[in-house]
């Protein structure tokens, strides 16, 4: 018992005092934004302890994002399987159509608050960036979105709507033109403009301590399916379940869970090709190893020498090296599994949810929902799941079309 | 009295800055690079940095950027970077070489593997870029039974405490980055430079380097003023990317000797 204790209270405070989850996370970056980063978390400390931030956060949520996004009983889809009862904690409901704005309101208030003037930040498939512009033009800031070329080249409604917004977007040609090739860009931009600039980080990763408050924001996605779950069902679910790419979504539904060690928790990475398909693949946990890139120790894909793989994913939100350090850490503990779904695999579940629930969910939870079926077994009809359904498959219609070969 | 320590304090005697060259290893390929590096005592550059490639370098501008680029297709690694500096020591037993560089090749390859390594091929410290000391105890305690330098940097966003932090556990000299950007980006102003150079004086022994976007003869005259040493590196590799590779050793080698030249003369005038 004294050690289910002490290694709830160890989840509980995680990260430690220099921003690890064990041998993960840290603040691996240049000497310039260290007095940066340390600024950003005394900040963030006093926003944590004032009342009126909790409030304003409230206030947009309930009024702007539209929060608290419901718990729907995927119904058809559990007869599909007939096992246990899945649900879907309906994130694609929010403002911009993804759990990406949760977090972006709570930077950008965060940068209000600190007096800084100008916000940057990187996007891969274009949703981090459109929900950062978004926040910006309702607060009155000038954004900047840095973007791989060859990402606007495929995102292009996103880009399009990234500009509507009032961000200027930046497109970045150095190494293969992709997520992290802009997030490289961005964080040369804010050693370039340190006083007035606050980067928006649009995952559960980078330097402390960045994977702890984007997690904090994130979590107020398994903050309400708690609440939901229990006032519906009465009881914990068995298990929960999201996609993981940088795994922000992931990470915002698992966190209050933690502690509920009958609770599951599931991960699924991009497979892509495959996971036997070198450099063909997005799965950081399952095909990649430690190393740090980004401000953080954590799996990443790459070689012998420490270069850092691309790697593919059908989607783009997933399509990134590396993973939050708070998941490498689960990973390695036992407390969260991580499983992983091809690039087809994704592409028959998004046919499967929109046929059987009149819901065209993103290729990013898609990834989810090709394993929810065996986790539906493995837990049994009695059992619960609830999925997190953290973006709308609106902006992959043309990649869908592409990849079934129809032409629109 | 290790390498870095005997040309310092050479420097001093003579009363003069030193030129701190960077090259990027494997660029544009392991031969020409080799012919580079060994000519570079002879060009004027009294301490070599040589960088080992990173598919990710998001401290550098676009020179070094591509000349990473130019190392990884050529087939550069941390290893063949510990090759060039062993064969450059077999020739060269007095000039410093420092190893610069990004920490995942380093974690890939591990610490004690690292100082191992490091030690038999002669070579005299590194500077890790996204290793801030809060980062890099277990380098520092790596490097410590092979007497390697931990060269730690500054900013124009040091503060006094944070410049306490810096310089505890710092060794062989203290790399003042001048401006708040990427390497090769804007130049410092002198004024600014000179007087962050005598602040960082105030706190430390070590002799301290000044680096970043010093591309001309001019800037590294004002610059060499006081500092120890003027660091080039941008300016240097561009000269590689200049033209065909025949041409490239004599183009960068120049080069040094421009730079070099204006570093010696500074305080004379």
């Amino acid at each position: 018992m004294a050690t289910n204790v002490e290694s709830r209270r160890n989840w509980q405070d995680l990260p430690d005092a220099d921003g690890r989850f064990g041998q993960y996370g840290g603040r691996f970056v240049a000497e310039t934004l260290m007095p940066l980063i340390l600024d950003l978390e005394r900040a963030y400390r006093a926003a944590q302890a004032d009342p009126e931030f909790a409030a304003t956060m409230q206030d947009f949520w309930t009024h702007y994002v539209g929060r608290p996004s419901p718990l729907y009983f995927a119904e058809r889809l559990t007869d599909h399987y007939g096992a246990a009862k899945i649900y879907f904690k309906r994130d694609e409901l929010n403002h911009t159509g993804a759990h990406k704005i949760n977090n972006c309101l709570g930077q950008v208030l965060l940068a209000v608050r600190m007096g800084k003037t100008r916000i940057i930040a990187e996007t891969g498939a274009g949703q981090h960036g459109v929900a950062t512009a978004t926040i910006c033009a309702r607060l009155g800031l000038p954004c900047v979105v840095f973007m791989g070329a060859t990402d606007i080249e495929r995102q292009k409604p996103n880009v399009f709507r990234m500009k509507l917004l009032g961000a200027d977007v930046r497109p970045v040609t150095s190494g293969n033109a992709t997520l992290k090739d802009a997030m490289n860009e961005a964080l040369r931009d804010w050693v370039t403009n340190v006083h007035d600039t606050f980067y928006c980080i649009g995952t559960a990763a980078g330097p402390h301590p960045y994977p702890e408050m984007v997690r904090d924001f994130q979590s107020v996605i398994g903050r309400e399916a708690r609440e939901q779950i229990l006032e519906r069902e009465g009881r914990l679910p068995d298990a929960l379940m999201a996609c993981i790419g940088g795994g922000s979504n992931a990470i915002g539904l698992f966190h209050p869970f933690l502690n509920d060690e009958d609770v599951k928790l599931y991960g699924v990475e991009a497979a892509g090709f495959g996971l036997d398909v070198y450099n063909k693949h997005a799965a950081a946990i399952n095909g990649g190893k430690p190393g740090v890139l980004h401000g953080n120790r954590t799996y990443l894909l790459q070689d012998d020498d420490g270069q850092i793989l691309e790697g593919h994913s059908i989607s783009a939100g997933l399509d990134y090296p590396g993973v939050g350090p708070e998941h490498s850490y689960l990973a390695d503990i036992g407390r969260a599994k991580y499983l992983s779904c091809t690039d087809d695999e994704a592409l028959e579940a998004f046919k499967l949810c929109a046929r059987l629930e009149g819901i065209l969910p993103a290729l990013e939870p898609s990834h989810a929902l090709a394993r929810v079926g065996e986790v539906a077994q493995e837990i049994g009809k009695d059992g619960l799941i609830i999925m997190n359904l953290c973006g709308r498959g609106d902006k992959d219609v043309f990649t869908v079309a592409d990849a079934l070969g129809v032409t629109l | 009295m290790t390498r870095l320590s005997t040309r310092f304090a050479a420097l001093k005697r003579e009363g003069r800055a030193g030129l701190i060259a960077y090259i990027m290893a494997s660029d544009p390929d392991h031969e020409t690079c080799f012919e580079i590096l060994r000519g570079l005592p002879g060009a004027g550059a009294d301490v070599i940095e040589l960088g080992f490639p990173f598919s990710d370098p998001m401290a550098d501008g676009v020179s070094i950027q591509l000349a990473a680029q130019r190392a990884l297709k050529a087939g550069g690694s941390l290893r063949k970077t510990l090759d060039l500096a062993r064969r450059f020591r077999a020739e060269d037993q007095t000039t410093p070489l420092i190893l610069m560089g990004y920490s995942n090749p380093v974690e890939q390859m591990g610490y004690d593997g690292f100082s191992r390594d490091m030690a038999n091929a002669g070579a005299d410290g590194a500077i890790i870029v996204d290793l801030p000391p809060e980062e890099d105890s277990p380098l520092r305690a790596a490097f410590a039974p092979n007497d390697l330098s931990i060269i730690r940097l500054a900013t124009p966003t040091t503060d006094d405490n944070r410049l306490t932090k810096v310089l505890e556990g710092a060794s062989g000299f203290l790399y003042y980055v001048s401006v708040a950007g990427v390497t090769g980006a804007n130049a410092a102003t002198s004024e600014n430079v000179r007087a962050a150079v005598e602040r960082i004086k105030r706190a430390t022994q070590l002799p301290i380097a000044v680096g970043f976007g010093v591309r001309t003869p001019e800037a590294a005259r004002a610059i060499a003023q006081n500092a120890d040493a003027v660091v080039v590196g941008s300016a240097f590799v561009d000269e590689i990317a200049a033209g065909g590779s025949e041409q490239a050793v004599e183009r960068v080698l120049r080069k040094v000797e421009q730079l070099s030249e204006a570093v010696r003369t500074a305080r004379g005038q």
